[in-house]
């Protein structure tokens, strides 16, 4: 799937993450900002890449700003930023 | 080598330094010989000078161990002044012996070691841009970090010698009689300070505020002072402590409250004439609200409440619910104030306070202390100190020293964003598991398997859920998952001493 426009979801309160999506051409690129970095930057990436490639994203550039968010919450940003960035209005059921 | 919390300390420095590793929290019955200072004799006429660096110039030589208290917090403005003025006159190899360090001295402290003007820290802990210094290697030595009564201990023992203590008051007279309850920049107990005042070699009092000849109460007093420089101001007084204080709204917050006030209330300790000491954080003041309503209920009265004071625990001196504060220190407005208007608010100084090597500390008669932490684990060793990235950002305070008493809760929820704070093993071991009774979280609590009386006094109160501590880790690790261990390097940057002076933990620098 493309990316037709830049869009985030999510906050820069605690316990949540900001996921903003631009166009890539150069597969999934994540730009993580997080004070748990060195405890969770691998699962906290683990989890927005494969949660894009569900919805069948392959190039993208992620900027993510994490305020100590759990995993379910990195997904729930992640595919509403998604959906933003795609332009669709549908869920992407399959994902959820 | 391993210590009997389980920790591997440097052996090169333990043996250059001449530690033992922590044992045991019995302290026994040793007998132990007490330092003096030196006395400059002096009739007391000529103390009062006017510029900070003519008194450094007086007093501080290269190699000197010199102090300060913290009782301004991040209102101070006589570190900063005076550490300019030492830096400034080229002194070098400065040992720092501080009470503790507060965040408004880190970029000081960080200058004065770039300097070669201090090579040495001893303090109760640091957090922020001077944590990070110093977790990154900043400093050659390692800084040694002592609570509040072991530095009262290691004052006395001579294990602390210090040169010159650096002494800022809100009110002094000419020969240095001085209190902290007048003034502008007024912060209540000056406990921390007393201390520096009895066994420095040469005392500076810095004062905006210099009254009438003599100047009572006299908590220090002229015949422990050297010089009284007057100064421009000593510190902000809206920065010293916070105003008036909020209770918190926190509904987490308040379930750990609650809780720990019913594990309060269902232990056996709660009796008329009890005593109690609360920490400064949300749930600790929220507990001091529960804890009122329940002596209020139960027609029972405290006979004291130590440590750090609030303004809550004063308005139960008010009240009549507790008989006497004991006062080492002040940690807002209203509690500063009310020390001068209530003569049972009583000033007590560190040692008096927690000093494990005493004739009876404070500590030694207390029955219950509600303590927080960064980090528990399930041998219920607590870390105070260190970050869960690894980076020193706490302070040990009075923590080794009240977890001394029959009833220790530690107050913390069960995870803190992402962070759970219970887990396998606390980053930093600084108060020993075998002073900790109950951990209360805002899920339910775990109390230590060797008081079965508490076990069988808190099995079965209504709405607190009893669980194993290693329950409770793996409840944290479900919701935040498993994360990757921390990497340091080799090198040694702090020692974290027991309040016995043996070493219970060591910090190593962070590998980034």
């Amino acid at each position: 799937m493309e990316i037709k426009t830049s869009a985030f979801a999510g906050t820069l309160e605690s316990s949540d993450i900001q996921i903003m999506l631009m166009a890539g051409d150069n597969g999934i690129q994540i730009d993580l900002e997080s004070d748990v970095i060195k405890q969770f930057g691998a699962q906290i990436k683990h989890v927005i890449t494969t949660t894009l490639q569900q919805l069948n994203i392959d190039n993208v550039k992620v900027r993510a700003v994490d305020k100590g968010a759990l995993d379910c919450v990195i997904k729930a940003r992640t595919i509403a930023a998604a959906q933003r960035a795609l332009e669709t209005t549908t869920p992407a059921w399959e994902v959820l | 080598m391993k210590n009997s919390v389980n920790r591997e300390l440097p052996a090169d420095l333990m043996e250059k330094l001449n530690y033992q590793g922590f044992e045991s929290t019995e302290i026994g019955h040793p007998e132990i010989q007490r330092v003096a200072p030196k006395v400059h004799v002096s009739t007391g006429d000529d103390k009062v000078v006017d510029s900070v660096a003519d008194v450094v110039k007086a007093t501080v030589k290269d190699g000197m161990t010199i102090s300060f208290h913290h009782h301004f917090r991040n209102g101070d403005f006589v570190f900063n002044q005076v550490m300019r003025a030492i830096i400034d006159a080229g002194i070098k190899n400065l040992t720092l012996a501080p009470s503790s360090l507060t965040g408004v001295m880190n970029d000081m402290v960080i200058e004065a070691i770039k300097a070669g003007t201090i090579t040495n820290i001893t303090s109760s802990g640091m957090r922020g841009s001077l944590g990070d210094f110093v977790s990154h290697g900043g400093l050659a030595n390692p800084v040694i970090f002592r609570s509040h009564g072991n530095r009262a201990r290691a004052i006395e023992h001579g294990d602390i010698k210090i040169d010159v203590a650096f002494l800022g008051v809100p009110n002094a007279d000419r020969l240095g009689n001085a209190n902290g309850m007048a003034g502008k920049a007024v912060f209540g107990s000056l406990g921390y300070a007393l201390m520096d005042a009895q066994y420095a070699n040469q005392v500076v009092l810095l004062t905006d505020n210099l009254v009438a000849y003599p100047n009572t109460p006299a908590s220090i007093k002229q015949t422990q002072v050297d010089y009284v420089v007057k100064v421009d101001q000593v510190g902000d007084p809206d920065k010293i402590g916070s105003g008036a204080t909020r209770f918190t709204k926190d509904p987490k917050e308040l379930k750990i409250a609650q809780t720990v006030n019913d594990v309060i209330v269902n232990s056996p300790y709660f009796k008329n004439g009890f005593s109690f000491q609360t920490g400064s954080g949300g749930a600790a003041l929220a507990v001091t609200r529960y804890l009122r309503q329940a002596m209020l209920d139960n027609q029972i009265k405290a006979s004291f409440a130590l440590g750090g004071i609030t303004k809550p625990t004063t308005d139960l001196l008010e009240e009549g619910l507790v008989d006497k504060v004991m006062d080492v220190q002040d940690f807002d407005k209203g509690a500063a104030a009310s020390m001068h208007a209530n003569p049972n608010q009583q000033e007590i100084d560190a040692s008096w306070y927690a000093d494990p090597d005493n004739k009876g500390a404070m500590v030694d008669q207390l029955d219950v202390a509600i303590l927080s932490a960064l980090e528990i684990d399930t041998h219920f060793n607590v870390n105070v100190m260190s970050g869960s990235d690894g980076v020193i950002r706490g302070a040990i305070g009075g923590h080794q020293d009240a977890a001394t008493a029959k009833l220790t809760i530690i107050s913390a929820p069960l995870v803190r964003g992402r962070l759970a704070t219970i887990v396998p093993e606390v980053t930093t071991v600084v108060t020993p598991g075998d002073s900790i009774d109950v951990v209360v979280t805002e899920y339910g609590i775990a109390i230590n398997p060797r008081r079965q009386d508490l076990v069988k006094a808190l099995s079965n109160v209504p709405g607190v859920p009893v669980y194993t501590i290693e329950e409770l880790q793996q409840l944290a690790e479900k919701k935040v998952g498993q994360p990757q261990p921390l990497e340091f390097t080799d090198r040694t940057v702090a020692l974290i001493e027991y309040r016995d002076g043996t070493i219970i933990d060591s910090i190593k620098a962070v590998k980034d």
